[in-house]
């Protein structure tokens, strides 16, 4: 049940954008059509849980009985740098259209802080490769779904002629951010 | 205390990691080869490189890309001109379409000697913030250039300077792309075709007695220019002349005739000598 409640949580209460704060760039920069948001959220939850798990293997056989925990900023940025080289790579072989649909954004996750974050977190909070991978998968569905949404009210405030031209593009968008984030800390306390 | 196998422990550990994680991707590499049309690695070569995204596609990859899998234009890149267009056609197989030389233009001669400067701006210098104060420009006429340089920035080509607060073409330099047509909140910039001389030097829609009021060299929409013009090549919209330079003969009768002298030959001396 702890599970249940472990992926809930990362979704809606410890969301990895809105409550977090990580991966906030791509959370301004490609949220200016839903479509593309989707694409982007689609391919960070591939690449999180892919990293966290690759991370969790490494830390936990690796560094940890070796004594080197101190190496894994470091150590998780060569995990996931290579891993998402990879995952091109195969992607292009076997399945050309995912591999097309999920496009520019692949290579661009590689500097999505949101996925070292999901890693460092579960490190810190000593998961088990199972809660490791289910914090994964629910973290990278509370990246999309915010993603999604900011996506959706963009393309509206896009030709909302009421918002002062000084206000139109970024500030808007990151005043919408801090109003989304301010709705999500309305889950906070409703799971430990 | 700094113990040998303290430094060395960890280099070796991730200079192992790394190297493992490079022999897996060189192994991916070589296993998930993916063949790519060669045909897109040709046309990227000679393909100007500048990645100024004129030809609507994401770079010269994504054009290259773009002719060979999604059927674009053969003729899209005005930075390599009809030379490239023919190398694109002949890789493609393809009789190719041909394309007309344009480079950017101003529409403006609103210098400070011809137009008063209004405000003095002190935020960002750059058109685009300037372009959203109330007013609209810091000059005291809306429509003209604003000569804070935004297009000199975006132009990869290094073909735009400000001179004398107004932007400046370098023709020799400018492909025309398109760039700062597109960044210029203004839409004070064109395109124009390459051999085209005659144009209206002038971007405000305002009635005459406006336009005088704020700049000595701006068209005051009289139509004298539509009547001097002998193949109907001028029309006149919103108070404001303009050229067709399809039907243009780039004979003059119009400039001779305009008061405002905001009509005239506008092609660079550069330009003459080779055409």
């Amino acid at each position: 049940m702890s599970i249940v409640w472990l992926f809930l949580g990362s979704i809606f209460v410890n969301n990895i954008l809105l409550s977090r704060f990580l991966g906030c760039c791509p959370f301004l920069g490609v949220s200016t059509k839903s479509e593309t948001a989707k694409g982007m959220g689609v391919a960070v939850i591939f690449v999180t849980v892919l990293a966290a798990i690759v991370t969790w293997l490494v830390y936990n056989l690796v560094l940890v009985p070796l004594k080197l925990q101190f190496l894994y900023t470091l150590s998780f940025i060569l995990v996931i740098a290579a891993l998402v080289q990879f995952v091109e790579l195969v992607l292009k072989k076997i399945n050309p259209v995912l591999y097309k649909s999920l496009g520019i954004f692949l290579p661009l996750i590689t500097t999505n802080c949101a996925v070292l974050g999901v890693a460092v977190i579960n490190m810190n909070e000593n998961y088990s490769l199972l809660e490791s991978a289910v914090n994964a998968l629910g973290s990278s569905m509370g990246f999309l779904l915010a993603i999604v949404l900011m996506a959706g009210i963009r393309e509206r405030i896009e030709h909302n002629t009421n918002i002062p031209q000084c206000l139109h593009g970024l500030p808007i968008a990151l005043v919408t951010a801090g109003l989304m984030s301010i709705a999500f800390m309305g889950f906070s306390g409703i799971i430990k | 205390m700094i113990s040998f196998a303290g430094i060395a422990y960890p280099i070796l550990v991730l200079g192992s990691l790394g190297l493992a994680f490079g022999a897996l991707l060189a192994f991916a590499s070589i296993k998930f080869f993916v063949a790519v049309d060669e045909r897109v690695s040709k046309i990227r070569e000679i393909l100007p490189g500048a990645n100024c995204g004129g030809c609507g596609y994401p770079g010269c990859d994504g054009y290259a890309d773009g002719v060979v899998n999604a059927g674009a234009k053969t003729n899209l890149c005005a930075a390599g001109g009809s030379d490239l267009a023919k190398g694109i056609a002949s890789i493609m197989g393809v009789e190719g379409e041909s394309s007309e030389p344009v480079r950017a233009f101003l529409k403006c001669k609103g210098s400070p000697d011809f137009s008063v400067r209004n405000a003095d701006y002190v935020g960002v210098r750059d058109c685009r913030s300037a372009a959203i104060v109330p007013g609209g420009s810091p000059n005291s006429c809306p429509f003209g250039c604003i000569g804070f340089g935004t297009c000199v920035k975006v132009c990869v080509f290094g073909a735009l300077s400000i001179v004398n607060g107004l932007a400046m073409i370098d023709p020799t330099k400018c492909v025309g792309c398109g760039t700062c047509v597109a960044n210029c909140p203004k839409s004070v910039l064109k395109l124009v075709p390459r051999s085209s001389d005659v144009q209206v030097t002038c971007n405000s829609n305002w009635r005459g007695p406006d336009v005088k009021r704020v700049c000595t060299a701006g068209c005051i929409g009289c139509g004298i220019c539509v009547k001097a013009c002998q193949v109907g090549a001028i029309t006149l919209n919103a108070n404001l002349a303009s050229i067709d330079a399809s039907k243009c003969t780039n004979c003059g009768a119009c400039a001779a005739k305009c008061p405002a002298k905001c009509i005239g030959s506008v092609m660079p001396e550069e330009l003459k000598a080779s055409a």
